[in-house]
């Protein structure tokens, strides 16, 4: 089982059917099996806090929901979590490509990933960085329980060490 | 189009109406626990001065976001008509999502742009559609079918003389005056949203 596999089948354990996402390399073929899914409703965003918002109606309306994106896309959405996520108490299951580490070839990522962090913690927001696929499982099924049962979102950051990380990075690097 | 259109109207001849009574019209006619998400500002006070239900949903900031909440509640309750009530600024800051909501196909989703030109709340700055821009051409764009503005308070009558839970998606645009909004904003987001789920039958316990 690929990382990608136990995602997709946690969240089926889990009945989180609505998967909101924005584009990213490593998500790619999370956001393919998805899209492929009966299961799934998948809504392709064009902005991050655009996705987070679709999440947040699924929820309240009572279709649990996912977002997806990348550690850019996730500095795009700080005022959605201080003025939706975190006030009204939405179980936001954050899906977080970790990009600007372990190999990155873009200034720009590097500086933009140490944003992440800093954010989660301001906002009080659980978060794991989840790096290796033995305990991914546990990890990610506890998370999302205890997300919808203390109505409290979490940020689940998939690190390159359990990815892989970015395949078009390889080329870049010197 | 939807019934009581068959003229386009040009955003440079239709009425300017009002945004309360205008809203209140609409939560007069909803007869089947419509959703409705109202932007932040004055769609919000607004809808909150016509009368509070249990099927209306509050924002405290997150601009630009109503769509997209009302298009997540639209997918999750494809039998229920689901309304967005967004100001022309806060349109402006998410355009994309009249993109993603176009191409979803809610057929349970009408939003309406309530057009002053104006950040009123904010100082009156203008907007892009006091300039150049016009919302309902974007819609089209963005691939809506269904996109016009209200050329008239009649007109408005006829056009959400309808049951919301089919033939969207929609996208109404009302030219409005400057009247600041009149309800006072809720403040108890916990509180607002478990209504709201209530209101939805979503709550699990």
């Amino acid at each position: 089982m690929t990382w990608s596999d136990t995602l997709l089948q946690t969240f089926k354990d889990n009945e989180v059917r609505l998967i909101a996402h924005v584009p990213d390399n490593v998500l790619a073929p999370l956001i393919k099996a998805v899209a492929v899914d009966n299961y799934f409703v998948s809504v392709g965003a064009t902005r991050e806090d655009e996705a987070v918002g679709t999440a947040t109606g699924a929820y309240m309306a009572g279709l649990r929901s996912a977002v997806l994106m990348q550690t850019s896309g996730f500095a795009l959405i700080a005022n959605a979590l201080a003025s939706l996520v975190v006030p009204y108490q939405i179980p936001a299951i954050l899906v977080i490509s970790e990009r600007g580490t372990l190999g990155e070839f873009n200034l720009g990522q590097t500086l933009v990933a140490r944003t992440m962090r800093p954010t989660l913690e301001a906002l009080g927001i659980v978060h794991h960085t989840l790096t290796d696929q033995s305990t991914l499982r546990f990890i990610l099924d506890s998370s999302i329980k205890q997300a919808f049962t203390t109505q409290a979102p979490v940020a689940l950051i998939l690190s390159p060490l359990l990815t892989g990380g970015n395949p078009a990075a390889q080329a870049h690097l010197v | 189009m939807t019934k009581g259109g068959g003229v386009t109207n040009q955003r440079t001849s239709v009425a300017t109406l009002n945004r309360a009574a205008l809203t209140r019209r609409l939560v007069e006619r909803l007869e089947h626990d419509e959703a409705v998400i109202a932007g932040i500002g004055n769609a919000n006070f607004d809808l909150i001065a016509a009368g509070h239900r249990p099927q209306n949903f509050y924002m405290l900031g997150s601009m630009g976001l109503a769509c997209p909440i009302a298009l997540g509640v639209a997918l999750a309750q494809p039998r229920r008509g689901v309304i967005a009530l967004e100001g022309d600024g806060s349109m402006l800051m998410m355009l994309g999502s009249l993109a993603t909501i176009a191409n979803m196909r809610p057929a349970n989703l009408t939003i309406i742009v309530w057009d002053n030109g104006s950040y009123q709340i904010t100082g009156k700055q203008p907007t892009a559609t006091a300039g150049l821009t016009d919302i309902v051409a974007v819609a089209r764009g963005a691939g809506f079918a269904a996109s016009e503005w209200v050329r008239d308070a009649a007109h408005f009558d006829a056009l959400i003389d309808r049951r919301f839970e089919a033939g969207g998606p929609v996208l109404l645009a009302a030219k409005i005056d400057d009247e600041p909004g009149k309800g006072r904003q809720a403040r108890d987001p916990p509180l607002i949203r478990r209504r709201f789920m209530e209101g939805l039958g979503a709550s699990r316990d």
